[in-house]
């Protein structure tokens, strides 16, 4: 063998990446606070969490959600594959239509969630959180079909708030009247096509846009010049997260673990202990985790998600959940994420217990410890289960949307 | 002649540990070591100027933080610093890297396989879930399965319930993953060559199977098990070397009151009626005392310093029969700078990561089939670290001290013993297949110490060099190590035990041996236990 001598591969970035939105998204920054999502740079904030909040439920607000994982599938069997993968019936999911959907390993328990675009007959995307190209690609077999990684190869934003339509509009998007939630249109912008998604993470009036990068930057220009009379703001994760949390939608790592990145067992959660019975169409005569849950339909699950409202006002991060109020026995289950709910006024959080407990309309008691200056406060606080989202507003549904 | 409570045999890591802990407990003991230094084969020494060089264990990740807490080693003298990733250079001159930061590993992943990129993170979970199975047992004296004392029982009971937790579906999984081999196990992940060599060479390291030999999986678990400050899977490097842990604890045992001598080899113990009474030093001194202690390894123990007639016959034979075989040699290596690899970008951090050379799952079986035909691998496996790039100590400033690992490398050549030629084609070996990534190795190159199986088992008294003390296949593990039945850090002979990594939980620079067998002598001698018991990961 000979000496080896260069030439020397550049190391592989260190360190978070920028999306294709970064430069504009940097422009407005003031706070300087971000943090890593999936290998890209993603703020916090950009220059007050509390107003950006706002602007979702108010204006129009603009995220960044190009680090989404994203997949295409097409082929000959590309419904087939889905419907063996995902549980809920793909059949039904036209083209033109985007379905909400989780997918679980032969336990029945849930790997992800995201949604999955049916983009043209026969050509789909699925994006996501996490990343399972490994898990897609082994579920290809007996399929033809592709699944290919695309990623980078997309810029999304998410476009939410009672304005937005009025903002999409005025930027020249036509045939948005028509277009009822999760329902997708490709459009032309400036001669490139751009897909229009009634979908978001908000429950409010709101779209997502999904461009080829290299129009990303004059469609973030486009937008926000459209926007100006109808009170635009681009936001960081924690306006967003509060948002999700009060449409009760759920978040991995937070309300769920990806099965297949847990090392205690029964620290997964199924479909059907995520309240998301109703995207599990037993009716299909197989998917993966079909037997399993079968099985924990007929015994019963062991955890059940709650939707909590609970009394007062001190927000119950990280807290234990009991049936009584005075702590009394073993916890019943935890928090997994809470809020002081800005537009509803409410002290709200999502949370597992162990069934049977938790039904909707039961009593719970949450153990809430809070700072006030320094000293630590204890608080049993009494809690409703509720079974609707907090904020589910008419406008997020009216077809055509209003103006604002 | 003064006679002790107790007499430890041999000064290596997990000798000093049980001396330690049982003088702590109040007990008068000495610690008797055959060479003119301690540590065993934890041990920095100054062979050449200003070098001082890990001779033979060169990382440390396994050693318990209970006993690190527990003898307040940091006291003595002890720290020990991550470091980070590894990475194989490659013969086109590629390199694969694995990094601390989880975006930049996964990065590199996807450049050869997206799909690897994303299997990995499967096969971290999958490979933690079984570090955690038995890194609850390390601390732990494994049940006797034949017994029926309630301390067994109980013991059986509790690991019965940490595999019932696991379910049936992960519970198959375990057993198939403690016998299968690491090339399968891997393959069940991984489409990319380099990327399955790379990880695959924890499944042979100090082991006398290739990748594709059942069992290997298993294996793997010694490289993950450990932690440095609860990372579970970390390595760092000890300050000073690897020796600065034996002096350590070393120091913690003398605190206690604990006497240690040196070039004081054991030529016998002395058995009188079925029971221990001292030992017969080589110098022809006698130490006495009810309990003796050896921390070496079982068949040096009961082969070489003991009447055969004391011993039945069987547990004669399953000592002659445990696996215990040379598969590893050791180079350590003066620097006058540090060496250049053309293939990585200028001061990549890499530099202080493990270096290997081995880029195939074929290249890695082809160097264990010349090890299976008696001789050095041509083409060997090398763990390169220069801990100099981290350590200030080790080397004058500017200089560097070379740690190489290499595998494979057998006890004898074709059945004889290793001549000067032997050596020196050995190191040629190693040194050609550096060079082949590093032009200016060779010119570096100040002083080297070459150590094959012949010469640890000479110097440092390990049987054939067995960097474990036995292999760590699962006939050899739990309650069958050593042998089944003894696997309780107690012989055949009364008063006589076993510390030393034969036992249970194994080799590594762990400690655990030591601490166990001291729990269990300090049981039999009703003394209040001063061992600690297992943090626990939840």
């Amino acid at each position: 063998m000979t000496i080896v001598e260069g030439p020397v591969r550049e190391a592989v970035p260190q360190g978070p990446l920028k999306t294709p939105f970064y430069p504009r998204v940097a422009k407005i920054d003031t706070v300087n606070q971000w943090h890593e999502w999936k290998g890209f740079s993603s703020p916090d904030a950009l220059y007050c969490e509390d107003l950006e909040y706002f602007s979702i439920r108010n204006g129009t607000a603009v995220f960044d959600l190009s680090p989404m994982t994203k997949y295409r599938v097409t082929g000959p069997d590309a419904m087939d594959y889905l419907n063996r993968l995902v549980t809920r019936d793909m059949a039904k999911i036209k083209p033109g239509r985007v379905a909400y959907a989780v997918w679980c390993d032969d336990q029945g328990q849930v790997i992800d969630d995201g949604t999955i675009f049916h983009l043209r007959e026969g050509e789909y995307r699925i994006c996501c959180q996490e990343r399972h190209f490994a898990w897609f690609q082994a579920a290809t077999i007996g399929f033809d079909v592709d699944v290919v990684h695309e990623t980078e190869d997309i810029a999304g934003l998410a476009v939410q708030g009672p304005t937005s339509y009025s903002v999409l509009k005025t930027m020249g998007v036509e045939g948005l009247e028509d277009l009822k939630p999760f329902g997708l249109i490709h459009v032309d912008f400036q001669g490139t096509e751009m897909m229009v998604s009634r979908t978001g993470f908000t429950a409010d009036l709101g779209y997502e846009l999904w461009i080829d990068p290299a129009k990303a930057l004059d469609l973030w220009d486009a937008l926000f010049e459209a926007g100006e009379n109808f009170k635009i703001r681009a936001i960081g994760t924690h306006a967003l997260e509060l948002a999700r949390i009060e449409a009760g939608y759920l978040a991995p790592y937070a309300e769920f673990l990806p099965v297949d990145e847990t090392i205690r067992t029964g620290r997964s959660r199924s479909p059907l202990e995520l309240g998301l019975e109703w995207l599990v169409d037993f009716k299909k005569p197989n998917f993966n985790g079909r037997r399993a849950l079968a099985e924990e339909k007929r015994k019963g699950s062991t955890w059940r998600l709650v939707k909590l409202d609970i009394e007062g006002n001190k927000v119950a991060d990280s807290s234990y959940i009991f049936s009584n109020s005075k702590a009394k026995g073993e916890s019943i289950g935890f928090i997994t994420s809470a809020a002081w709910s800005p537009v509803c006024k409410q002290n709200i959080a999502l949370g597992t217990v162990r069934t049977p407990h938790g039904k909707p309309g039961d009593t719970v008691w949450v153990e809430i410890y809070y700072q006030r200056e320094m000293h630590w406060n204890r608080e049993m606080a009494k809690a409703t289960v509720v079974d609707k989202p907090f904020w589910f507003p008419p406008r997020r549904g009216a077809t055509p949307p209003g103006p604002y | 002649m003064k006679s002790y409570d107790a007499i430890v045999v041999g000064a290596g890591h997990n000798g000093l540990t049980t001396a330690a802990f049982l003088a702590k407990a109040g007990l008068d003991v000495v610690c008797v070591e055959k060479n003119d230094y301690i540590g065993g084969a934890t041990v920095s020494r100054n062979l050449y100027k200003d070098w001082w060089y890990s001779n033979c264990s060169y990382v440390c990740s396994l050693l318990r933080p209970e006993i690190y807490r527990s003898l307040e080693l940091h006291k003595h003298g002890l720290q020990v610093t991550p470091y980070d990733g590894s990475v194989t250079l490659m013969e086109n001159g590629d390199y694969y890297g694995g990094y601390h930061d989880a975006e930049a590993a996964y990065r590199e992943d996807a450049r050869f396989s997206r799909k690897d990129a994303d299997a990995h993170k499967n096969y971290s979970a999958d490979t933690m879930r079984q570090c955690r199975l038995i890194r609850d047992f390390l601390l732990r004296t494994a049940p006797d399965p034949t017994s029926f004392k309630p301390r067994d029982l109980m013991e059986l009971a509790r690991i019965g319930g940490k595999l019932n937790e696991m379910g049936e579906d992960r519970l198959g999984e375990t057993i198939r993953f403690w016998t299968m081999s690491v090339a399968e196990y891997l393959d069940e992940y991984f489409e990319t060559d380099v990327i399955k060599t790379a990880l695959s060479a924890s499944g042979i390291i100090g082991t006398a199977l290739g990748i594709h030999s059942p069992g290997t999986a298993y294996v793997l678990l010694h490289h993950y098990m450990g932690d440095v400050d609860g990372n579970v899977g970390a390595w760092g490097f000890a300050r000073g070397g690897t020796g600065a842990v034996s002096k350590a604890i070393a120091g913690a045992f003398q605190a206690e009151g604990g006497e240690i001598r040196t070039e004081a080899g054991v030529d016998k113990f002395i058995v009188k009626g079925g029971k221990v009474t001292g030992v017969a030093l080589d110098n022809g001194d006698e130490v006495h005392a009810d309990v003796v202690v050896s921390a070496m390894d079982v068949k040096r123990t009961f082969l070489n310093c003991m009447d055969k007639s004391d011993l039945p016959e069987k547990f004669y034979n399953r000592v002659e029969n445990f696996k215990i075989r040379g598969s590893s040699g050791k180079i350590n290596i003066a620097l006058d700078g540090l060496p250049t690899f053309p293939a990585l970008p200028k001061g990549s951090p890499l530099y202080s990561a493990d270096i290997h050379f081995t880029d195939s799952m074929e290249r890695m079986e082809r160097a264990y089939d010349d090890w299976k035909d008696g001789t050095w691998s041509k083409d060997p496996y090398i763990d390169m670290t220069i801990p100099t790039t981290n350590d200030p100590t080790m080397a004058p400033p500017g200089k560097h001290f070379m740690s190489c690992f290499i595998q494979y490398c057998p006890r004898q050549v074709h059945g004889r013993d290793w001549t000067q030629e032997d050596k020196d084609g050995f190191q040629k070996s190693v040194f050609d297949q550096i060079s082949n990534y590093s032009p200016d190795f060779k010119d570096l190159v100040l002083h080297a110490e070459v150590r094959t199986p012949q010469d640890i088992e000479n110097e440092i008294g390990i049987t054939e060099g067995n960097i474990f003390h036995g292999e760590l296949t699962m006939d050899q593990l739990m309650f069958n190590r050593p042998i089944p039945g003894f696997a309780q850090y107690r012989s055949p002979i009364g008063g006589l035990y076993m510390c030393g990594s034969s036992n249970h939980p194994g080799g590594g620079i762990m400690g655990a041996p030591g601490a166990n067998a001291a729990r269990e002598i300090l049981m039999d001698l009703r003394r209040p236990n001063t061992v600690p018991e297992n943090f626990g990961d939840d």
